[in-house]
């Protein structure tokens, strides 16, 4: 039996140990903000916290989270300045990867509170966009920054 | 023809607009019927476009799919400016697929364009009625009333009715003629065209809460993963499922039959692994042992294929334009210019892999999926059960990006055909892996071009013929020629040189060939402007001041165009003058020639008209001592006509500079043995932050002419904008696509 917290509910597990994260929250918690797009780590639209770090939840199995705090982006009270961020440049095209970007740039946020450019490049490389929404999303971490400064 | 209809009281109303007291409806009437304009003759159910609830909340349908370049809002935006409604109490319904809202097929980039004028018809006869029923209610004069959002107002008294408090009263009026709605002025719209649009879904997409095709469920379902051919068209000769079927959550396993050609979107057969959960599915498949049979197109290998289709642009091909007599002008002699160019195969890698629910039951089946056109899932979905489309309910969710995948319905027949097979809903979601590998492919092409060219450094002839597997194939297993694609950027040169020919070869399929993001315009410009490019570099003039001059004269170019084609150039005559503004705009918001570029720093021009859009790009680089290409700087110049969202247009140009240095620097497909070699964003790359485009800057041209396309006109220039820019930069010019095939360093 796996034990841990997701948006500080206790949850419990017990099926197969492997399993990704990604796939417990989708099809056994029914979290479905969380984004599977690779499978492999090379994508970032299946982002969350784990004790308030960025991780990729389609390559953690669920034995590694036992006892963790697990953040999903339906665990962020709307609107978060990094979502206000979000709306007010518009970043979105078709939306999907932006819940991976978003958890991203909050994790980061975190820990760096005014990111250069650079910084933002740095810790945003893991998430792709196939609309190409990257300016954007550049453009959103700056502001959200300067709000929560 | 489309006839708007008041439809408030039929016993049909359920579903969306179930709520509405006030419904309009428009029929469209077949082409063939449209000269009778008789309205006994149209479809007998009228498509539902909006209603008004006695709340006064309006309901809009969204009849096209939205996978990220706007059409869900822009159509609505329409709507309800023309309604004079407050966009804060429009709700969006999501049409489920049916031919009575004529074509759904979310490609093209024309889903304004061909659906602006019914959808202002709609607001502005509702408009109309509601006036009128207020007007009756106050005993005056509808001459003598207006609307101010939302509500009717009588001029002379003030007096002030909303929109749910005469809905009841609008639907028992008749609709009036087309000559008695008047449309607003340009002037007086509130949302057409404005920087306040957003999109609808906004909100919900960065919570979370937006519903993707991959967040689509049914009560009971069960979790499908397919092990595909590994080869197009081969079957299974046995197979061993006794591991996976130890696998925990693993239920059962099941096959999908091979399609008989042509494979148009039908599955491509294969052993679905039948789960609780995806994982299992997934992990289930790993532990198959499948033998298959042969294909013919196993001998599909990369490298010996690129050579066939370079031979074959080396020998006269068929015609798609020809005007004066480029033979002639070759044998005149003088300097003649050759040149060659190759893009490989791209897949579309949309963030959301294919998925879809389905479930048979009774004969009938019901379907969720992010598709493109989901009257195309309807006719698969039949065509493979052999049921009736009528009976196929496709519900359309949001689309994780689409490129022309999601127009290809495969995956929700898959999903259809296993639930018939298990008698319970299915949820069927490939992985990256699969979508790579079984991908509707970008054709890989190859490029001959010719010039002969006159003391003043201009063509005086200029031949171009390209050859690649044809999307037709898909349809039909004997097509070689790509008649479809010579209108994508290939019979429509818009220069002005008076002997041109331009000619598409034969090629043989051997995977999937299908629609991506601006099509056969990437190829096609990537060759024509490169070698424009070096035409001016042999010429030693300026890019941008040959460009012009290649261009000439501001003058409607006459293309002797036939069918859809000439249709389209009826409204939208391709008008050099356009061309020119934004090739001048581009230019000059760049700084073209007027900043110093160091050693390994250049600027690129490209100008390409695709989907009725002018577009102008300069791209900036700096290639590192590695040959690494940066790319600081681009600036796009759009004219797409009228524009509903020009933020949104902003957007779709900014991710058509990132979509083009994905497929310029990255972007190649490869079989062996008629096996995909790529896989996953490691072996198939996009453009990560880091090597995208710094900056993009997009300026929209004003214009009143017809909206034209957005999503697709940004992608076909950069390309060869980028390589120009290299050429600037480097000395070095590129032939062939990806750039990394070039060595730079």
């Amino acid at each position: 039996m796996i034990r841990f917290k997701v948006n500080g509910k206790e949850k419990t597990f017990d099926g197969d140990p492997d399993m990704p994260l990604l796939w417990y929250l989708r099809d056994v918690a029914e979290l479905t903000g969380t984004k599977f797009g690779c499978g492999m780590a090379l994508c970032g639209a299946c982002t969350v916290h784990q004790n308030g770090l960025a991780i990729r939840s389609c390559s953690t199995p669920i034995k590694e989270v036992s006892g963790a705090e697990i953040t999903t982006i339906e665990g962020i009270a709307p609107m978060h300045p990094v979502q206000r961020a979000w709306m007010e440049i518009r970043v979105p095209q078709c939306g999907y990867c932006q819940t991976g970007q978003i958890m991203q740039a909050i994790a980061l946020l975190k820990e760096n509170r005014n990111p250069s450019d650079q910084d933002i490049d740095t810790a945003m490389a893991g998430n792709l966009c196939r609309c190409g929404t990257y300016q954007r999303i550049r453009a959103a971490i700056h502001q959200a920054a300067k709000e929560t400064a | 023809m489309k006839l708007i209809e008041n439809v408030s009281r039929r016993g049909f109303l359920q579903g969306a607009l179930a709520g509405g007291v006030f419904v309009l409806s428009a029929r469209f009437v077949p082409e063939p019927l449209w000269a009778a304009e008789d309205e006994a003759a149209a479809p007998l159910e009228p498509s539902l476009w909006m209603s008004i609830a006695s709340d006064g909340t309006v309901t809009v349908v969204a009849h096209r799919s939205e996978m990220g370049c706007g059409s869900r809002t822009a159509l609505p935006l329409v709507v309800a400016d023309e309604l004079d409604a407050d966009w804060s109490k429009v709700r969006i319904e999501q049409a489920i697929g049916d031919s009575k809202y004529g074509d759904q097929d979310t490609d093209g980039s024309h889903s304004v364009r061909s659906n602006f004028d019914l959808m202002r018809q709609v607001g502005a006869t509702g408009r109309v009625m509601l006036i009128t029923a207020a007007a009756a209610q106050w005993g005056v004069s509808p001459k003598d009333c207006t609307t101010e959002i939302h509500f009717v107002v009588h001029r002379a008294s003030g007096r002030k009715l909303g929109y749910g408090e005469v809905a009841a009263a609008a639907a028992k009026l008749p609709v009036p003629k087309k000559e008695e709605v008047p449309l607003k002025e340009r002037s007086q719209w509130r949302y057409i065209g404005k920087e306040s649009n957003a999109l609808f879904d906004l909100s919900d997409i960065v919570t979370g809460k937006a519903i993707f095709g991959m967040d689509a469920t049914m009560p009971g379902m069960v979790y499908a993963s397919v092990e595909h051919p590994p080869v197009l068209g081969q079957k299974i000769k046995s197979y061993d499922d006794k591991a996976a079927l130890q696998v925990p959550g693993v239920q059962k396993t099941l096959t999908i039959e091979t399609f008989k050609p042509p494979h148009q979107f039908q599955p491509l057969g294969g052993v679905a692994v039948i789960a609780d959960n995806t994982y299992a599915a997934f992990k289930g498949r790993k532990s198959l042992k499948i033998e298959w049979d042969s294909s013919p197109h196993s001998v599909y290998n990369s490298g010996p294929y690129r050579k066939t289709l370079e031979a074959t642009s080396r020998q006269p091909g068929k015609v798609a334009r020809n005007v004066g007599d480029v033979d002639a002008a070759f044998a005149k002699g003088g300097k003649i210019i050759e040149a060659e160019y190759y893009a490989p195969h791209l897949a579309h890698v949309s963030m959301e892999p294919p998925v879809a629910v389905a479930e048979y039951r009774d004969g009938k089946v019901l379907a969720w999926a992010p598709t493109q056109n989901p009257q195309a899932v309807q006719e698969t979905i039949a065509g493979v059960l052999g049921i009736k489309k009528e009976d196929v309910i496709c519900h359309v969710t949001l689309l994780g990006g689409g490129f022309g995948r999601k127009s290809k319905p495969d995956q929700v027949a898959e999903a259809a055909v296993l639930s018939k097979q298990l008698g319970k809903p299915v949820k069927v979601v490939w992985s990256r892996e699969d979508d790579i590998h079984c991908d509707f492919f970008h054709s890989v092409a190859a490029m001959y071009m010719k010039a002969a060219v006159g003391p003043d450094g201009k063509p005086t002839a200029w031949l171009q013929r390209s050859v690649f597997p044809p999307i037709n194939s898909t349809f039909d297993a004997s097509a070689t020629y790509g008649d479809d694609e010579m209108g994508l950027g290939w019979n429509n040169l818009p220069f002005d040189i008076p002997n041109h020919r331009a000619e598409n070869g034969p090629a043989d399929y051997h995977v999937r060939i299908g629609w991506l993001r601006s099509v056969a315009n990437i190829y096609h410009a990537f060759a024509i402007h490169s070698f424009a490019d070096e035409l001016a570099k042999a010429a030693n003039k300026d890019s941008v001041q040959y460009l012009l001059d290649l261009i000439g004269p501001p003058r409607i170019v006459n293309l002797d165009l036939k069918g859809d084609e000439a249709e389209d150039a009826k409204n939208y005559p391709l008008d050099t003058a356009r061309l020119r503004r934004v090739v001048e705009i581009a230019a000059e918001k760049s700084g073209w020639g007027k900043k110093p570029m160091g050693k390994g720093h250049g600027m690129g021009i490209a100008a390409h008209r695709s989907f009725l859009t002018y577009v102008a790009t300069v791209v900036e680089v700096e290639v590192d001592s590695k040959g690494q290409v940066h790319i600081p700087n681009v600036w796009t110049a759009v004219d797409a006509g009228t524009v509903v969202s020009p933020d949104n247009i902003r957007n779709q140009f900014e991710g058509a500079a990132v979509f083009g240095t994905s497929l310029a620097l990255f972007g190649e497909i490869t079989a062996t043995n008629g096996t995909i070699d790529q896989s996953n964003f490691n072996n198939y790359q996009i453009a990560r932050m880091s090597r995208a485009p710094r900056h993009v800057e997009v300026h929209i041209v004003e214009s009143e002419a017809p909206p034209a396309g957005v999503g697709e006109p940004g992608v076909p220039p950069f390309a060869p904008a980028l390589c120009n820019a290299v050429f600037a930069a480097t000395g070095k010019r590129v032939r062939e696509l990806p750039l990394s095939k070039t060595k730079l360093g």
